[in-house]
């Protein structure tokens, strides 16, 4: 992509951005109904997240990359073979599953 | 109030109760002393205590706030760990913090109180009228007093902490003995149970958490160069022998000031610098 082509993004945007690359690299190494499976999730997540939070409140948007390089680092795990969410109420988590 | 008038009651009947007690002379100075013992305490009912704790929940993401508490320390444990029981208790349950033994040996409690790293558990209340409460300093905050230990532990499992042998022990399937004096060498070290009340009191580890080891993980690098037992030692120097991982340490000290078990950090950290010379390396 060319640089020139989108708006300049901070340097926690492209933390964000890295994150979910991150995400959809992990799923290409699990079978690909599941790769299906987290794509969607993870979209899901980071869309409804892009929507909900304040884009100034950055020490949440910090925990948020904080526990989505936690969660990134469990999906990389090769014992870990999917991935799973549940709606708790009002705000949605996710969680791995071995 | 109501505990107050409970507690002259109480008296009354330990005073009423001592003349019946007259076959006993001594049983009953006993427990006139102890009524007098009694009644200025219950003539000052409540000690009231603030507690500004430090609160923050991902859950409802805003601006991380001081909120606080107010304690009767009449009815609440001498520790500071036994005031935010009772706070979890009684009056928020929401409040979140890490506890476990209650007395010091788990290392969960690690918190910063009145601006000084320790344990809750073995952090006395102290006498003024508040007390403020936060979560380790420079560490990330996972909800309220909870912070993110990863890196710390992370640091702790880079150093290897574990016994590494070349040959095998000397008489197979047995332990390896050490004399009481190698032993007496890890004295200082072993005590150690991770809390990071060293670590996150430091200000070196604080501009450079991510490079460097910080107190507590060269504590027990130090605790692994120094066992009889281990033959690594030389790999361990050469491992930690960095400019960032070992050599942000300027002797501040501020880890033996912290650490709740008594230990110093500082000094044994100085130790390894001073093999590190030795070995040449």
């Amino acid at each position: 992509m060319a640089p020139s082509s989108g708006p300049r993004l901070s340097g926690m945007q492209k933390q964000v951005l890295s994150l979910y690359r991150g995400f959809l690299r992990a799923a290409r190494s699990k079978s690909a109904e599941e790769r299906h499976k987290i794509e969607s999730i993870v979209s899901t997540e980071f869309r409804r997240n892009a929507k909900q939070v304040d884009r100034k409140n950055f020490i949440y948007i910090e925990y948020l990359l904080r526990r989505g390089k936690k969660q990134l680092d469990q999906l990389k795990n090769p014992d870990t073979i999917s991935l799973s969410s549940f709606d708790v109420g009002l705000p949605q988590t996710k969680h791995t599953k071995r | 109030m109501a505990t107050g008038v409970l507690r002259r009651a109480i008296a009354g009947v330990r005073v009423s109760s001592s003349p019946a007690s007259k076959f006993v002379p001594l049983r009953a100075l006993a427990s006139e002393a102890e009524a007098q013992q009694v009644e200025p305490k219950a003539r000052a009912s409540t000690d009231l205590k603030t507690f500004s704790i430090y609160r923050w929940n991902p859950d409802k993401p805003s601006k991380p706030e001081l909120q606080e508490y107010k304690i009767d320390l009449k009815e609440c444990g001498p520790m500071v760990l036994d005031a935010l029981i009772k706070i979890k208790n009684e009056i928020d349950p929401s409040l979140t913090f890490r506890r476990s033994c209650r007395e010091g040996i788990c290392g969960s409690c690690a918190m910063n109180i009145d601006g000084c790293n320790g344990l809750a558990c073995l952090t006395k209340i102290s006498s003024g009228p508040s007390t403020m409460i936060t979560p380790l300093p420079h560490m990330y905050v996972i909800k309220d007093l909870v912070v993110d230990m990863t890196n710390f532990y992370n640091q702790y499992k880079s150093i290897e902490p574990w016994l590494k042998r070349k040959s095998p022990p000397p008489v197979p399937g047995k332990e390896i003995l050490q004399s009481k004096k190698d032993r007496a060498k890890l004295d200082g070290m072993y005590e150690c149970i991770l809390c990071a009340c060293c670590s996150t009191s430091c200000p070196s580890y604080w501009w450079n958490p991510e490079s460097y080891l910080g107190p507590a993980a060269l504590l027990h690098a130090n605790r692994w160069i120094m066992d009889s037992r281990d033959e690594y030692t030389h790999e361990r120097l050469e491992s930690i022998n960095d400019e960032y991982k070992l050599y942000r340490c300027h002797t501040i000290l501020n880890c033996a000031r912290a650490c709740p078990k008594g230990l110093n950090p500082g000094k044994q950290i100085q130790n390894i610098k001073k093999l590190e010379i030795g070995s040449g390396a």
